[in-house]
């Protein structure tokens, strides 16, 4: 990972957006929200910006992206496809969803397609029990969701 | 809007602003004006559905068809009964339509709008009756509904700080900053016994009492939006639909204590709940219900949104207030509890959001109304989120006391494709499976203790004959292990454990004596766990061992998943009803069954990898799992 590969004008983007908070410990987990919202993840160098910019260490940056789950470390596919694993989703056949996206595109929960196209996740509850099983692409909400539909979605995002 | 400078031009803004309603609330006979309004739910559930795009589609249409006098349409909040969403109500016709799609629109604007004519095929059919019933509070599923803390849902636009005002918005914040002294306040939250509706039912009062006491320049006020329990989605619905009395809560608790600042800790997953929150912030700053001097007085109060980042452990208080400091949101000992040690070692109060949102129902309609809803120890309504196996999915607010069997099967409509009813989990990862024969448990705090569950903040799981109940217990343990924070040893290395168990019985690997092991480590983890998470984790496989043990001794004795749901302990078999359609070795992903056409099918057991496929595929039915 080199820095050359993260363009300049996100930094600026993120040092604007630190100058409009508190410069604290309280205002870190905010900051790295936006950070993974310029960069779509949050590699080293950008931890050790944050924390030169917040005046705390790397490794505590680093402590905190670590812990939670929101947060990652490694770029994600063009296509985030997350299946809800919440328990109404789950009582519905949310597991065999999932394990047919991994065996079609050959990752596991978290990883992405060598081709950077697509990353599985699984999310816990977007609250749309009703609809369960749910499957998000990219936040787009799919409904009532069958393992025969899995095929479909990776069809419709074919590009 | 302009600033609101005292209580008394308050109750004036309030007097001019009940008209707003007046369609919604009067009946079609009161209402002489020939105006229409029309609200369409826009909860994340049935925006999911697309409800926006119906909105749009109604206004273009309206539009067109020369009605934008007299028709105005509205987003509101969730009405509850996503199951059927979307949802449009027409007022004051009182008509409610169910899943309503774009296509709909136009006849809607039409029939119903133009010629008066109400649309049958929209309208909800009673199962037990078959009738069609349009009032909603006709219908088996809001009947035996109490709505307190979801008053303001699907009534008003949550987006329109005047529509809150006409429904009594900040009235009881006025009443108490302008009438009440803070022991006053106080006392009213204790006498109407309000409990913690985040899972732990401590006293609200008490805690306010605690956090009061202790001298401090700076108190702090923390909502609690963390709403981790994956199921459950009663506190994100409160502030998508009715975000105002959230605040006028928190404002009222700063108050009773003397806290001047206030944090909303909401899951970052909840998009629409912080865009609507920001907008009632704003709106509410804009009328001096929050900021310095709030009505003319000496009170000053102000809110700010803090983001979680997806740890379930940051429900549990001390953790979140971590997570807030911006640490890793890990939990620490009691005591000192947060009353008198909390965010940046001040005295702070953290409370649930429906907690919140009854306060100022409390506040204007009185403790005794209050405490005379509900059991014994258990006062008021509680929200619980129906889902899984059930017909009527959604969101349901009844009184502490209610049957499981009368939310089950009254609301929520029975179980599934009239499959049958074998447990339902209430409390979520913290709770328990309570079986069929425990049904005609009244709910309160108490009762589900006693029988190894919880209240929790409020998930309700229907499961049915088609779910592996040991399954469910490693779900719900597999949850617990991957957002265990890993500080004290029970939790990180104790739910490890007795989840390579769960693995081993689910996988047909076990013995008789993991059973022992099980339980004995479940109840080890439970007694020396440092946090909630900890403590309540073995929870699920306690209760599912209690009633279910049968189906845990099918999987280790006989190597069989009753349920057919544990596949390394299925096998599927084509039997000699095969017709030779060779739809099943299409099908099969792994082209392991193989047979010629018009011929019986043999599967390669070996390579069979037990989705399922050719089982569902089957038109003859000939295909069977053991």
């Amino acid at each position: 990972m080199s820095s050359n590969t993260l363009p300049n004008e996100k930094f600026k983007e993120l040092e604007e957006f630190i100058k409009t908070v508190p410069i604290d410990r309280g205002s870190l987990i905010e900051v790295l929200h936006k950070a993974q919202e310029i960069f779509g993840y949050l590699p080293e160098e950008v931890q050790d910006f944050v924390g030169e910019k917040l005046h705390i260490s790397t490794s505590s940056v680093y402590g905190v992206v670590s812990f939670y789950s929101y947060f990652t470390t490694e770029p994600r596919g063009k296509y985030v496809i997350s299946i809800c694993t919440g328990t109404a989703c789950f009582v519905r056949g949310a597991a065999d969803i999932l394990g047919e996206f991994e065996r079609r595109l050959k990752i596991t929960t978290g990883e992405t397609t060598p081709d950077k196209k697509y990353t599985i996740e699984t999310l816990r509850c977007v609250g749309a029990c009703g609809l369960a099983p749910i499957v998000t692409v990219n936040g787009k909400v799919y409904g009532h969701f069958k393992t025969n539909d899995v095929i479909k979605i990776l069809e419709e995002y074919s590009e | 809007m302009d600033k609101i400078n005292s209580f008394q031009e308050l109750k004036k803004y309030h007097e001019n602003f009940v008209e707003l309603l007046n369609l919604r609330k009067l009946s079609h006979e009161e209402n002489i004006i020939h105006k229409r309004e029309i609200l369409v739910c826009g909860g994340t559930g049935c925006q999911s559905a697309e409800s926006q795009i119906t909105v749009d589609k109604l206004n273009e249409k309206i539009k067109e068809s020369g009605l934008s006098n007299e028709v105005k349409v509205h987003i509101t909040g969730c009405f509850g009964f996503c199951e059927k969403g979307p949802i449009v109500k027409v007022y004051p016709d009182d008509v409610f339509y169910i899943q309503v799609k774009v296509d709909d629109v136009e006849e809607i604007v039409q029939q119903h709008l133009i010629k008066g004519k109400i649309i049958d095929r929209l309208l909800y059919e009673e199962p037990s009756t078959k009738l069609k019933v349009n009032k909603q509070d006709e219908m088996s599923f809001y009947k035996k509904q109490e709505r307190i803390a979801l008053r303001n849902c699907g009534l008003i636009n949550p987006e329109d700080i005047s529509e809150s005002i006409a429904e009594e918005g900040y009235m009881a914040l006025g009443k108490v900053i302008t009438e009440m002294s803070q022991d006053e306040i106080i006392k009213l939250i204790s006498d109407s016994k309000l409990r913690g509706r985040g899972g732990g039912g401590f006293p609200t009062g008490t805690k306010w009492s605690f956090a009061k006491k202790y001298d401090s320049s700076q108190k702090y006020i923390i909502c609690n939006a963390d709403e981790g329990d994956p199921g459950a989605f009663m506190d994100r619905s409160i502030l998508e639909g009715d975000p105002h009395s959230v605040l006028e809560a928190m404002a009222i608790a700063g108050y009773a204590i003397g806290a001047s600042e206030g944090y909303i800790y909401i899951r970052a997953e909840y998009p629409l709940a912080i865009h609507r929150l920001r907008i009632a912030i704003n709106q509410s700053r804009e009328c001096g219900f929050l900021g310095n001097n709030i009505l003319g007085t000496d009170f000053s109060f102000d809110i700010k949104l803090k983001y979680g980042a997806g740890a379930f452990v940051c429900g549990e208080e001390t953790s979140l207030i971590h997570s807030i400091e911006g640490y890793r949101g890990e939990p620490q000992n009691k005591p000192p509890f947060p009353a008198e040690s909390g965010l940046w070692d001040k005295p702070t109060i953290v409370n649930n959001v429906e907690t919140l949102a009854c306060i100022p129902a409390i506040i204007n309609k009185g403790w005794e109304w209050f405490s005379s809803i509900g059991t014994e120890t258990s006062k008021g309504t509680k929200v619980f989120a129906l889902a899984g196996k059930i017909n009527n999915v959604g969101l349901v607010e009844v009184p502490m006391g209610t049957t499981l069997r009368e939310i089950i099967y009254d609301i929520g409509g029975g179980v599934k494709n009239g499959r049958k009813f074998k447990a339902v989990q209430t409390g979520g990862p913290s709770g328990g499976c309570i079986p069929a024969e425990l049904l005609d448990t009244p709910i309160d705090y108490e009762s589900l203790n006693s029988i190894g569950s919880m209240m929790g903040s409020g998930g309700m799981i229907v499961m049915d004959e088609d779910n592996c109940m040991v399954d469910i217990a490693k779900f719900y343990l597999e949850f617990s292990l991957e957002e265990s924070c890993g500080k004290c040893t029970p939790c990180r290395i104790g739910n490890t454990r007795l989840f390579e168990i769960l693995e081993n019985i689910t996988k047909g690997r076990a013995t008789e004596r993991d059973l022992d092991n099980l339980k004995e480590l479940a109840e080890i983890v439970k007694d020396t766990s440092l946090c909630g998470l900890g403590q309540t984790s073995p929870n699920p496989i306690l209760s599912t061992l209690k009633y279910f043990e049968d189906e845990f001794v099918s999987h280790i004795r006989d190597r069989k998943c009753p349920a057919g749901v544990c596949k390394e302990l299925l096998m599927y078999e084509i039997t000699d009803k095969c017709i030779g359609c060779t739809r099943c070795a299409k099908i099969c992903p792994v082209t392991c069954i193989h047979g010629k056409f018009k011929e019986l099918h043999v599967i390669d057991q070996e390579r069979c990898i037990k989705c399922g496929s050719c089982y569902e595929v089957c038109p003859v039915s000939a295909i069977i799992r053991k």
